[in-house]
């Protein structure tokens, strides 16, 4: 069984995931994590999550291409371009 | 608590040291390995310790003594890679053992003494819970049952008789007749060559 261990590195900081254990058992997993990820004082706390408790999103369909929805998918270059040339004020670059 | 029986408890934790870490590299899994390794290291680290509140040079007393001159108990030199269910069962029985053996001397009247203790105790809490979770784990195991039967003896040996039932209450295991420190496992010999080799091969006036 995984168990993806999570790091503080000091209290009121983020958690951030530092490796996984594999342990038969929560309190096996407890334990090699702290050996892991805690016995050089890296670490002011650890969380030890069950790997199959951790709920995966990684879908992200987009089919049709609304990359407007981004603000990396609005070039405003590309649209004053053509307002320009369509207006005669084309500036040549 | 006099010089003798500090001594007694630091070359115990040298010496378990040096037994528990033969499993580096080649531990069941390699969480344990590095649980084990981690925790041999520790035990060297106590040891010491202890050693500098007795002398100046702690390398003196780790590495210069002849073999019989050591005070460890034969439950620690005893080899057992590559018997997983005795390597368990001796460290659940000897941390049991030692968090009473380092509870008294918490207790002591001398400062350095306690403060030491008090260390000590804070990373003898993980031992124990290491030591704990795998005795659980095991415990319906006929080897390990075996391996506990065949070592309480000695564990028992590591206390002061007064401490004796303490240890029992703690394991839940029928009290038996203890085999007293004082004589040397016949692996002991072996084990010190092997350890204080390099040490002895210096040549003379060499600083680490």
């Amino acid at each position: 069984m995984i168990w993806e261990v999570f790091r503080q590195e000091r209290k009121g900081q983020p958690f951030q995931h530092a490796g996984s254990v594999a342990a038969p058992e929560a309190e096996f997993a407890r334990a090699y994590a702290h050996e892991q990820y805690g016995r050089r004082g890296e670490s002011a706390a650890l969380w030890v999550v069950a790997r199959d408790a951790i709920l995966d999103v990684e879908d992200f369909v987009d089919e049709l291409g609304r990359n407007y929805h981004r603000v990396d998918g609005y070039s405003l270059k590309e649209k004053l371009k053509e307002a320009r040339e369509r207006a005669g004020t084309a500036v040549d670059r | 608590m006099n010089e003798q029986e500090l001594l007694s408890i630091a070359d115990d934790e040298l010496v378990l040291g040096w037994r528990d870490s033969e499993w580096t590299g080649i531990a069941p899994v390699l969480e344990e390995d590095v649980a084990l390794s981690s925790i041999a290291q520790n035990e060297i680290g106590h040891a010491r310790a202890l050693y500098t509140l007795i002398a100046k040079d702690p390398d003196a007393l780790a590495l210069d003594r002849r073999p019989e001159e050591y005070r460890s108990s034969a439950l620690v030199e005893l080899r057992f890679v590559p018997d997983w269910a005795r390597t368990i069962a001796r460290r659940y029985l000897y941390e049991h053992a030692d968090a009473i053996r380092i509870g008294r001397l918490a207790e002591s009247d001398d400062k350095a003494v306690a403060g030491l203790a008090a260390k000590i105790q804070r990373e003898e809490a993980y031992h124990l819970m290491h030591a704990d979770m795998w005795a659980e784990r095991l415990r319906d195991e006929p080897r390990f049952r075996a391996a506990l039967d065949e070592l309480l003896p000695y564990a028992l040996g590591l206390l002061e008789a007064a401490d004796r039932p303490a240890l029992l209450a703690a394991t839940g295991l029928e009290n038996v007749a203890p085999i007293e420190r004082g004589r040397h496992d016949d692996s002991w010999p072996q084990l010190w060559e092997e350890m204080t080799m390099v040490r002895r091969s210096e040549p003379a006036g060499v600083a680490w």
